[in-house]
This record gives structure tokens, sequence and C-alpha cells, in this order.
């Protein structure tokens, strides 16, 4: 019983990284249609920018104390850095694909992902590289349950930001925009709403929250390398789909989800099946409820 | 008219044949290993590319799961030879012309098995996936690809984690290519078949498809299915050349390669993919020097390709004979 609560808890942490990531896709899917194939290589760009970040701080602060101030510091560089990423990538590759057939975008955000993953091997280098230390790890007990200090940060962050995002979708004036967009362009459009605007501040919102995501990853278990944003991509990719994709709530819930099916597989079963866990979720969603489990049916119009 | 055109497909079919016949016994020894895998690799990447282009360029419908076809097919047939067919044909004796008989008609076996295996899959994806609309097909194959390889590194029996070593090498330079051929052959006439001309109407608008009387889920279904014995067939060949398979080779980056190709060439061309992955398969040998910048330069032309040129290399146009002087030969 203890185990399974503490694999639970895992489980949580994990997932809620992966809702993090999960958000930026089901957003650009939800007003676009498109699969961001890209989005788990802004995560590691994200994790890099931190990483860099991080060890300026730590070199500068010469007693090399890691603080909190330094991962609010790092946190925020990263996501800035990813937005502005984010906003270039729509700016350049999927601003003049708008008009074209859905599959040109497809396939340019697959040429855009290897593009970053790629580049990321020449600048960064392939080799696996040691997050710094922002936070020292320390482990707090509850009852039966212990975990880290890390991984109460990882959670309560990944709320503050879920919190946020709910906040700007359904109080702000571009929230209010956003979801009219992702009902209809044109009728929006028509409403005096910028699309363009709108869609580039999905991008840029999707990205860092994103990035968020590759910082709480590097702390969490602290190796990052520029192929690390495939799985978790691909997996909180699952994550939006498993939820409903295009539904903000059911992001966070696939990517709970995902997180705590992927450490019990980890604790009951074998640590192997951690990837096929995934896509044994994903097969199973699209036979039997492919809308997913928040997606409502669309109707197709002629 | 039409009785003309049988007469021609059958002409230039065994003309073809004989120039493999005749290449594969003077230039493929005079070459050298290198050179010979080089072209064997063409091959191979043709047949992936035609297939893909199947179901990708001419249904419409988008598949990222290529490369899981083809390790089900390359492993089906390595296992089948390995454990069945090799055993049997020791059995026999390995005279010259006994082995000259016998190695061609276990790889056919053992490339059709895994072809079939390959297809079965596909149907198993298909069919529950293919009655759905947009990018579903997209994740479920992607999915796919990544069960089949997560499968087979569990599976002892392949060898799993380690590959599986000691495939007999029966692949030629001839069987490749005269499956690229048949290959092609088989993805033109389909096209030019009604069932194709129902395809090309499922690619460009769906509802007016069915409007017509088309079954849009069946003919999706069956391209896909063909697209993936195809593959499963090229799998088997490299199995059968490398005499070594291991799940490295067979990720999402293998599958994304192939929809390059496709992409590149020109959705809805064979001759596109045909050039694309001719092309694409030499370049790396050619800049074997700049290894690390390799998928870079890739993948921006995959980007810069889309925005500037969606339609591909050949947008969607064949080749045809008038390009040619009368009585050349095929590619």
């Amino acid at each position: 019983m203890s185990q399974f609560v503490q694999q639970l808890v895992n489980g949580l942490s994990l997932g809620a990284i992966y809702a993090l990531i999960a958000l930026g896709y089901t957003m650009v899917y939800g007003i676009l249609r498109l699969i961001n194939f890209a989005h788990g290589d802004v995560y590691m760009v994200g994790a890099f920018v931190g990483y860099y970040l991080g060890r300026i701080l730590n070199a500068g602060a010469a007693s090399s104390s890691p603080s909190v101030l330094n991962f609010f510091l790092v946190l925020g560089g990263s996501m800035g850095a990813c937005a502005l990423l984010g906003w270039v990538l729509e700016r350049s590759a999927y601003r003049p694909l708008r008009k074209a057939p859905r599959l040109n975008a497809l396939i340019t955000a697959i040429g855009i992902s290897l593009l970053l993953e790629n580049l990321g091997q020449l600048i960064f280098g392939a080799d696996p590289k040691d997050f710094p230390t922002l936070v020292e790890r320390t482990s707090l007990s509850v009852g039966i349950v212990t975990f880290s200090n890390i991984q109460l940060i990882v959670i309560v962050t990944a709320i503050v930001l879920m919190l946020g995002l709910q906040y700007i979708v359904h109080r702000t004036k571009m929230g209010t925009a956003m979801r009219a967009v992702s009902f209809s362009h044109d009728a929006s459009g028509l409403m005096g709403i910028n699309i363009h605007r709108v869609i580039s501040f999905t991008f840029v919102l999707g990205s860092a929250l994103a990035a968020a995501a590759g910082i709480l990853v590097g702390l969490y278990n602290p190796k990052i390398d520029p192929l690390m944003g495939i799985m978790p991509g691909l997996k909180a990719f699952v994550a939006a789909v498993l939820g409903g994709i295009g539904n903000i709530p059911g992001a966070i819930v696939g990517g709970l989800i995902m997180g705590v099916a992927e450490t019990l597989t980890i604790g009951y079963l074998s640590s192997t099946y951690r990837d096929a866990i995934t896509f044994v979720i994903l097969v199973a969603v699209l036979l039997f409820r492919p809308t997913g489990l928040f997606g409502t049916t669309a109707r197709a119009k002629v | 008219m039409k009785q003309r055109g049988a007469t021609r497909t059958l002409l230039v079919a065994a003309l073809y044949l004989a120039v493999l016949l005749v290449l594969g016994n003077t230039l493929i020894p005079f070459i050298g290993p290198y050179y010979t895998q080089v072209l064997i690799f063409i091959g191979i990447n043709i047949i992936l590319a035609v297939s893909l282009n199947l179901i990708l360029g001419f249904a419409g419908q988008f598949s990222i799961g290529h490369a899981g076809f083809m390790a089900l097919g390359g492993y089906t047939s390595a296992a089948l030879s390995f454990y069945v067919l090799a055993p049997l044909l020791a059995g026999f004796g390995t005279g010259g012309l006994i082995s000259a008989i016998s190695e061609p008609a276990a790889l056919a076996v053992s490339l059709l098995v895994g072809g079939l295996a390959a297809a079965l899959a596909g149907l198993l994806v298909g069919i529950p996936t293919l009655r759905l609309r947009g990018d579903y097909l997209a994740i479920a194959t992607l999915g796919m690809g990544e069960i089949i390889r997560v499968v087979i590194l569990n599976t002892d029996f392949v060898g799993g984690a380690r590959g599986f070593t000691d495939i007999p090498r029966w692949t030629t330079f001839t069987w490749v290519f005269l499956l690229a051929g048949l290959c092609i052959l088989v993805v033109r006439n389909l096209i030019a078949s009604t069932m194709g001309r129902a395809l090309i109407a499922v690619r460009e608008d769906e509802d007016a498809a069915a409007a017509m009387g088309i079954n849009t889920t069946r003919h999706k279904v069956f391209a896909f299915v063909l697209g993936a014995f195809f593959a499963g067939v090229a799998g088997g060949l490299q199995a059968h050349y490398l005499q070594y398979l291991h799940t490295n080779s067979f990720t999402f980056l293998r599958s994304i390669e192939i929809v390059v190709f496709v992409v590149l060439g020109g959705g809805g061309s064979i001759t596109g993919s045909v050039i694309a992955a001719t092309v694409l398969t030499i370049l790396p040998e050619a800049l074997r020097g700049a290894e690390s910048w390799r998928m870079v330069i890739y993948s921006a032309l995959l980007v810069v390709m889309m925005l500037t040129r969606p339609q591909g290399l050949m947008g969607g146009r064949e080749f045809q004979w008038s390009w040619l002087l009368p009585g050349m030969k095929k590619k």
C-alpha cells in the first residue's frame, strides 16, 4: 500500500511535467488543428537555456549556494527565451502555411522538430549534460509517504502555472479571443479579432509552459541532452489526445494519468515497458474513445 | 489501345529483367561491396518511398509508421529464414546448382511472409483508425511503430536488445531492383485503375468521394495495407542483405526519412519518389565528411521545401516516355 501511494506521488510529479507540455500541444491543436511536433523540442531548448542560465548564476554566486531565487530567475529566463522561440517559429514557419493543406503544416512541424534536434546536437553537443543544482534536494515525509522537496516544487510550480493559464484563457481579453478563434477563424476575424496575433500568442504561451516543464525536469532528473524532447513530447501528445485534444483541462488530466501509468508500470511491471505503456494507452484511446476523455464529437460540415 | 499498352509493359518488364540480370552478373562483381551496398540501399529506399507514396501521396493518408512495418516484415522474414528455411536448405546440401535455385526460392517465400505479416499489422491498425478523419492515422501509426519496436526489443527469440544476427545473406542486387520494379509497376497500374482513381478522389475530397459512392474506408485501408506489405518486403530485403537487424534502425526517424523521400519527390508522383530516394541515399554518402551537418541540412531542406515548393520536386507529374528518345530503357 505504501509503495502504491509512493508510486502515485512519483507519478503525479512526472505527470505534472507531461501536463505542462501537453497544454502547449492541445492549445495549438485547438486553434490551428495542427500537431506541433516541434513542441517537444521547444521543451528541450527550455531545459538547455535553463542549464546555461543556471551555470552562470551558480558561478556568479561565489558561495555557490543554490537558492530558490536562482530557481525563479532560471525559470523566468527560460520561459521568456522559449516564448520568443515559439513566436519566431510561428512567424517564420507556420504562418506562411496558414492557407496551405494541413499535411504541409504537419510536415513543416516535423522538419522544425528535426532542425531543432540537430542544431541542438551541433550547438549544445550530443553528450548528456548535468543540470546545475538550483535547489538542494532534501527528503520530506508525511505519514507513510516520502517525497523530495523537488517533487513538491515541481507540483506546486505546475499548479501555479496551470492556474495562471486558466486565468489567462478565461478572464482576459486575449484568452477570450483565443477561445473565439478556436471556434472559427473566419467568424472571429469578422468580429475584429486579429487572428494572427492570437495564434502567435498561443504559441508563445505554449512554448513558455514547455520551457517551464524543461526546467522542472532538469531539477527532477538532472540529465539533459538534445534528444530529450522526443519521448516526453510524444507522451505529452498522447496525454493531450487522452484528455481530448484541444481541451485544456483534458490535457492536465491526461498528463497526470500518463505520469501515474508510467511510474506504476515501472514499479509493478518492468522499466523496459515504460515507453510502451504510452502507446498502449494511445491505441486504447483511439479504439474506444477517439475524442478523448473530455472531447466532444465535432460534426463535419460539408 | 489497351492491348498495345499491355504489350509495351511486358516488353519493358522483360527488358528491365534482362538488364538487371546482366548488370547483376557483370557490374556488381566489378564495382565492389561498397558501391553495391549503396545501390542496394537505393533499391530498398525506392520500394519504401513508392509504397509510402501510395498511402501518403495518392490516398492522402498521413502515415508515420513505415519503419514499423519495415521492422515487422524484416524480423518476420529473418526469423523464418533463420529458424526454418536455412536449416532446410542446409539439409539439401550446398551444391552450386542447388543453392542457385533454392536460395532465391527461400528468399521469395521469406519476403512474402514478411510482407504479409506487415500487411496484417497494417490491416489491424488501419481498420479502426482509417474510419476516423484527420490526424488520427498519424498518431496511431506513430504509436504502432513504437509498440512494434518495444515488443521486438523484448523478444528474445529474435535477439531482443542484442539484435538479430546470422541471418542468411540471400538479397542480391538483382532481387532488390526486381522488387523495386515490381513495386513501381503495381503502384502505377493501381493508380491507373478504378481503385486508384477512387483513392485520388478520396485524397482530393473525402465527402465528395463518398457522395460518388466510393467506400472511402475500404479504399483507404486497401492502400494502407498494400503500402505496409511493400514496406515489409523492403525490411526483409534489408535483413537478408545486412544479415543483422536491430530495432535502432527502425525508429521514428527512419519513418520520417521515408516521409521526406515522398514529400521532396512530390506526393503523388512515383517518378518523384524514385528520384528523391535515389538522390537522398547517395547524398549522405557523398556528405560523409560533413556528417554532423547532414541532418541539419536535411531538416532545413524539408522546411524550406514546404514553404517554397510544397508540391515537391515533381509536383504530381510522372515520367513520360516522350521525355526520352523512343526505345530507351526505364529509369
